[in-house]
């Protein structure tokens, strides 16, 4: 870890009408640090990985990747909205897997994980193809390259799309309740994977989940949200040992509760 | 009452229109179709112009296709665009039937669930890459019964054609009616081939939508 964030979200805002749903946020993230975003509902974790992905404009503030703005660019020495090229340079240092996977149904496995590097990198596809196969080899489906998404169980449909995320190569993973829509008993397969991830790879990874123990087990550092602001972070074992807010507190004893 | 012989004597005049009415039909459909494509797509690319679009569509759907022909053909020499009635009339039918396809396409992409647009927003593609790739491969195999129905209703349009004297099947065959006095023959041939036409289209389309069901959907 380095001292210069690879992620800064420096004062950003989001509404939407007359609800604010990130007030002024600001949080920086390190090279390589393993963030675990928890917070009841609504209390706008989604919509910070969003934001990030640029899947969501911000209102005010502004979002810095590596260094350089992301939601702005320099113009004269001045701040100014970045327009479609510039997001697009800077996004490409981003990938995301979504709760609800977002495989591409018409395309085998396979397929699902050259398209970018072809498309977007310029990669032969006899070099896309080889790095996917290396990255569906590292989540377990080198068997399953040539089934199509609808032919795969939801833990495998997950996998995919985590190999097809990191064949961009991306610096930043953003993991977005990533099994929350999985069976009970898949869960273990993907949380697997990003456990592999995280000691296999020097990514920054920022994930937004419910499952209580394998934040405590996995991250570097747990940041609360409640009501679009962060209300405490730390350490796990701070965290979950001795939470100091009140609202934190709650929060741990209803899902604990909940199991 | 009916006379085989004469059936004999019109027949290769009529099957010489019957081509000129089929090409009408399949380049009024290439036209269509693209044309549609095009103006459904540049609604989501760019979202200043799915007003104008809207209005646009509403306006040729909401004229006869007859009235379109007249224009093109009638009015637009006098803004000093001057088609033949082939064109003008292939072009009429392009376009009132661009209007419906466009719709159709529309509704074939808003089918597309958000995140398969987010997906490709999340590796980095580039518009035409999401289009060309992701969203119409996943668009178009759905609305291909639609789209198929528009050609048959677009086909069975062409007799409008005759209106401004494009020598097509229908005609054809009022001008062998009123040389020989004799409407029965060639009224009632033009009728059966337009339901020959109609039964094999609808046969073709059920076979392609077959074969685009084959693939594994979601
Ligand atoms: N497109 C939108 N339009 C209006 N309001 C929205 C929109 N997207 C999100 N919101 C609101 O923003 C707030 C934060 O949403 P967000 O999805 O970030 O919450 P979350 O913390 O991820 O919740 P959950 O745990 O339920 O996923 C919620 O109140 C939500 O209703
Ligand atoms: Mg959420």
């Amino acid at each position: 870890m380095t001292d210069k964030p690879i992620v800064r979200f420096d004062k950003v805002s989001k509404r939407y009408g007359p609800l604010t749903v990130l007030d002024s946020l600001e949080l920086d993230i390190f090279r390589g640090e393993k963030v675990a975003i928890i917070g009841p509902s609504g209390s706008g974790k989604t919509t910070v990985l969003r934001m990030l992905m640029t899947l969501e404009t911000i209102d005010d503030g502004v979002i810095w990747v590596d260094g350089e703005p992301l939601t702005h660019m320099e113009r004269n020495g001045k701040l100014v909205r970045a327009d479609q090229a510039h997001i697009r340079k800077i996004r490409a240092r981003i990938g995301m897997v979504f709760q609800s996977f977002n495989l591409f149904p018409h395309m085998t496995a396979m397929a699902n994980c050259i398209e970018a590097p072809m498309t977007v990198l310029g990669m032969k596809r006899q070099d896309a193809e080889a790095r996917a196969a290396d990255l569906l080899d590292m989540v377990g489906l080198a068997q399953k390259k040539e089934h199509y998404p609808s032919q795969l169980s939801g833990g495998q449909q997950q996998r995919v799309a985590i190999a097809r995320a990191l064949a961009m190569r991306p610096k930043i993973m953003l993991f977005d309740e990533v099994t929350s829509a999985l069976d009970p008993e898949l869960v273990g397969e993907v949380l697997q994977v990003i456990r592999k991830l995280g000691s296999e790879h020097d990514l920054t990874m920022l994930m937004v989940t419910h499952q209580m123990g394998f934040a405590k087990e996995f991250a570097d550092r747990i940041c609360f949200f409640y009501q679009g602001k962060i209300c405490e972070q730390g350490h796990p074992k701070e965290f979950f040992g001795s939470p100091k807010n009140d609202r934190t507190k709650q929060f741990l004893h209803a899902v604990l509760e909940a199991g | 009452m009916w006379d085989w012989s004469f059936v004999l004597e019109i027949l290769p005049v009529l099957a010489h229109a019957a081509i000129i009415s089929i090409e009408a039909t399949l380049i009024g459909f290439v036209l269509a179709a693209t044309l549609g494509l095009v103006l459904a797509l540049a609604r989501i690319a760019f979202p200043s112009t799915a007003l104008p679009i809207s209005v646009l569509v509403e306006l040729i759907r909401s004229t006869p296709l007859l009235i379109q022909i007249f224009f093109l053909y009638f009015v637009f020499p006098s803004f000093g665009v001057t088609l033949d009635a082939f064109t003008a009339g292939v072009l009429a039918l392009g376009i009132h039937y661009a209007a419906y396809c466009s719709e159709v396409y529309r509704s074939g992409f808003d089918n597309i669930h958000r995140g398969q647009w987010e997906a490709c927003t999340a590796l980095n593609l580039s518009s035409w890459t999401t289009f060309r790739d992701i969203i119409i491969p996943q668009a178009i195999p759905p609305i291909v019964p639609a789209l198929g129905n528009y050609l048959v209703a677009l086909f069975k349009e062409t007799p409008l054609l005759s209106a401004i004297a494009v020598l097509e099947l229908m005609q054809t065959a009022k001008i062998i009616g009123s040389e020989t006095f004799r409407y029965t023959e060639p009224i009632t041939l033009v009728g059966v081939f337009f339901l020959a036409m109609s039964l094999v289209s609808a046969t073709l389309i059920r076979a392609v939508e077959r074969l685009l069901n084959r693939r594994p959907a979601r």
